[in-house]
């Protein structure tokens, strides 16, 4: 019982040790972060000129947030890895600690940076877009968390896998899409729902997914990352 | 007293259809030193990665035991040090931000005083808050030797181990060898004959592959 205790305080301090390392690195070195911002400010701003101050049909508004989601996270989420294998820090990681820890620390570090980013998309989002009025906000932030989770850890792990390949640009959205079709498929018919104001009753389907969705890609993604962290 | 036993048996490894090395056994035990030498691409730092188990084998097995009781692969890592010119530091992380890190990481017990000590011992004391982008490659290799002796490994697998050093770093590496034999196990993968004074056995890669780069 105490070994396993024991186990399980160093898995949990190795694993904040690996999260905060990535704050850290990302603060002072802005690798993903710049980034992420850049393409949202940039997209939001193309968006405003096509509209041109014409009124698009929420259906559609709802669609391009998680358009803007989508490709912001794919500009930037797969330096946590990418990272790595380009400064040739993975051996050091490698003798460190155990598989799991780093996956963990990673999507715990994905997580966080992703948040952060889709809140500065949904705020400039609600500010800039003149008829994206939410009118159930319990469904907007729950559906906004639980795709967020969801994006965060498929895309750690397929940002483990394309790291080994040659053409890591064009193949992270590429093997991205497929994965998560499912998941953009459930967050925008719920930020489709927040939107209409229904109640928060009619989004417990898209509610189990999500979290279905995440349980599942963690557990498998779990399982997986010890065959794609070692040679 | 704690004794400790590297073991491998029918090592094999192989990169698509070629073949490094196999049939390759190799065993040490405390206080040992074991030498890895052959020419170039004879995969002296592939079996070195193999031995500290961040590689995997095409064949056979490689096991750590400790007073006859065999140590799970996931907790290896917790026994091994390793230092090697292929090994990176993070440059954007001063020599003391990287031993703070590794000690949580690893869950090692080093207090702050011995970090200062460790930092001492391999020359960087002075530099311990200056990023690692700035420091030169002989820098980044003592404080891959710091990293690497955080927590006191049984077993200490050294890669090239006088690379990029200078006179004061290489006799600091050949002490540090000594102590480390005083203690635990030694592991050294290099070409130098310098380097392998204190290594009771060997292991020439040369027998194991030909010149077209094939297994015998």
């Amino acid at each position: 019982m105490k070994s396993g205790s024991s186990f399980a305080v160093r898995w949990l301090q190795a694993t904040s040790a690996i999260f905060s390392k990535d704050i850290k690195s990302e603060l002072r070195t802005r690798y993903a972060l710049n980034a992420l911002v850049m393409f949202v400010i940039t997209t939001l701003s193309i968006i405003l000129f096509a509209l041109g101050g014409e009124a698009a049909s929420s259906e559609l508004m709802c669609g391009v947030l998680w358009i803007i989601i989508f490709f912001s996270t794919m500009s930037g989420m797969s330096r946590s890895f990418v990272s790595e294998e380009e400064r040739g820090t993975v051996l050091t990681l490698q003798l460190m600690t155990r598989p799991s820890t780093v996956f963990f620390g990673k999507l715990f570090f994905n997580f966080v940076l992703l948040s952060g980013t889709n809140l500065l998309s949904i705020v400039l989002y609600l500010v800039l877009i003149t008829n994206f009025v939410v009118r159930t906000p319990a469904i907007f932030i729950v559906v906004m968390l639980l795709g967020t989770m969801g994006l965060a850890s498929a895309c750690t792990i397929i940002a483990a896998i394309i790291a080994k390949a040659n053409t890591k640009g064009t193949l992270y959205p590429v093997l991205s899409f497929p994965i998560l079709l499912p998941l953009l498929l459930t967050v925008i018919n719920g930020t489709l729902l927040s939107v209409e104001g229904a109640p928060f009753t009619e989004a417990l389907e898209e509610v189990q997914i999500l979290v279905s969705y995440f349980v599942v890609i963690t557990a498998v993604s779990y399982l997986l990352f010890d065959y794609v962290w070692k040679d | 007293m704690t004794t400790f036993v590297l073991d491998g048996r029918g090592l094999k490894k192989q990169f698509n259809r070629r073949t490094i090395f196999h049939d390759l056994d190799l065993r040490l035990a405390s206080h040992e030193a074991l030498a890895i030498v052959g020419r170039n691409g004879s995969g002296k730092s592939t079996l070195s990665k193999i031995i500290a188990g961040v590689l995997s084998l095409s064949g056979g097995e490689v096991t750590l035991a400790r007073n006859g009781e065999r140590i799970r692969e996931e907790a290896q890592l917790e026994h091994v040090g390793f230092v090697a010119p292929y090994l990176q530091m993070y440059g954007e992380f001063s020599a003391w931000e990287h031993l703070v890190l590794f000690r949580k990481i690893r869950g090692a017990t080093a207090s702050d005083e011995e970090l200062a000590a460790l930092l001492l011992r391999v020359g960087l004391l002075g530099r311990k808050d200056h990023e690692v982008r700035v420091y030169s490659s002989g820098m980044k290799q003592r404080l891959k030797y710091a990293c690497a002796l955080l927590h006191r490994p049984h077993l200490l697998i050294l890669d090239e181990p006088m690379s990029n050093l200078d006179h004061e770093g290489v006799e600091m590496v050949l002490a540090l060898m000594q102590e480390q034999l005083a203690t635990g196990m030694l592991v050294v993968s290099t070409n130098e004959e310098r380097d392998t004074q204190f290594c009771g056995k060997t292991i020439d890669l040369n027998v194991f592959s030909d010149r077209e780069g094939r297994a015998r």
